[in-house]
């Protein structure tokens, strides 16, 4: 039975498309069969961060409007083969997705894949109502920060309200996925702690991603972070985020600063 | 002086946590169903009283005032100063 997954948070920047790229290899990894469509229409962003970027021939908006078949757009991945990406068009704008042609594509989608991981574009408006849509469950990718958490609260209610699955009366499972998370600046009380934002959102947390460098470096060279380090903290969080999806229990430890600190002074050489 | 201000600073993220509450218990109650029912009930209020009476839009306020165990729903209705007329 397939699962259709959107990625969202209301405001830009706070790591949706990365986590797009890091939860669905994580899952391919695994052995599920995923594809992640990017909603961003008019700013792409997720084959360049998947590093498909230079084998985009057809997009979703073709694939809606009929110029493509869903076979021809969709790009396998070369490292992950149960991986593919469905990009997102870079010329048209966002009003050439329309409610039908998404529902056509995912419905299409998923007669083919375990998991259909939409990445939303940020904001509240047409783009990301149209990837919210069809959701059977939502991850709200939130940084320890007020105006990401207050766009998520948006976002929260939108997803209570405007998805299928709302308007049919049935709950909309959501996750929490806490990003850029400093541990030990949080605990310093220099930035809002997982409880913080557990509270204020009451949403149940999938996992804490922390800061670091391979985040950035994942992206500069086009590969999720799951793929380039898997054994990195924030490889090993989103493995762990990817397994709470699949159903199973796995404890969530806040990043510790203590071992980040054994790893900045030992870790370099393995790594 | 830099060590003491050092000692007694407190940190920020408390003063984060308790005006995203304030602001959010706000924001909730504008956009969630309640705003819905506000932005209904002025609809459904002003067409009823537009049946008998020549009514503008604005002469209907509503106003809910949610509390902990009772909210108050405050309709002000302004009817036009001349002795009314059944249209």
């Amino acid at each position: 039975m397939a699962k259709v997954l959107v990625v969202t948070s209301g405001k830009g920047g706070v790591g949706k498309t990365t986590s797009t790229a890091a939860l669905g290899a994580a899952l391919a990894q695994g052995g599920q069969t995923v594809v992640v469509v990017d909603f961003d229409v008019g700013l792409r962003n997720l084959d360049l961060v998947m590093g498909a970027e230079r084998r985009v021939v057809f997009d979703l908006v073709n694939v809606i409007q009929g110029d493509a078949k869903l076979a021809q757009a969709l790009i396998r991945d070369k490292r992950v083969d149960t991986l593919s990406l469905l990009p997102a068009s870079q010329t048209r704008d966002k009003d050439a997705l329309t409610p039908e042609g998404v529902a056509r594509v995912i419905a299409e989608l998923r007669e083919k894949f375990d998991w259909v991981i939409c990445d939303s574009p940020a904001g509240i408006e047409r783009g990301a109502t149209l990837a919210m849509r069809h959701a059977d469950l939502a991850v709200v990718v939130t940084n320890p920060e007020v105006s990401s958490v207050r766009d998520s609260d948006r976002i929260i209610g939108l997803l209570d309200s405007k998805t299928e699955r709302a308007e049919r009366g049935e709950r909309m499972e959501k996750h929490l996925l806490l990003t850029r998370y400093d541990t030990g600046r949080a605990n310093r009380g220099e930035m809002l702690k997982t409880e913080d934002v557990l509270e204020i959102l009451s949403i149940p947390l999938l996992g804490i991603i922390p800061e670091s460098q391979e985040v950035l470096r994942a992206s500069n060279i086009g590969s999720p972070v799951t793929l380039s380090s898997p054994d990195s903290a924030p490889g090993r969080a989103y493995f762990d985020a990817a397994r709470r999806l699949r159903g199973e229990v796995v404890p969530v430890a806040a990043p510790d600063e203590k071992r980040g600190l054994v790893q900045r002074l030992f870790g370099r050489r393995v790594a | 002086m830099k060590l003491l201000s050092f000692l007694t600073r407190r940190g920020s993220a408390p003063v984060a946590r308790e005006r995203l509450q304030i602001v959010l218990a706000h924001e909730r109650a504008l956009n969630g169903s309640s705003g819905d029912l506000v932005r209904i009930l002025q609809e459904e209020i002003l067409a009823v009283v537009a049946r008998h009476v020549k009514i503008e839009r604005d002469m209907v306020q509503i106003k809910l005032d949610r509390g902990d165990s009772i909210s108050t729903l405050e309709i002000d209705i302004h009817m036009p100063g001349e002795v009314v007329s059944v249209i």
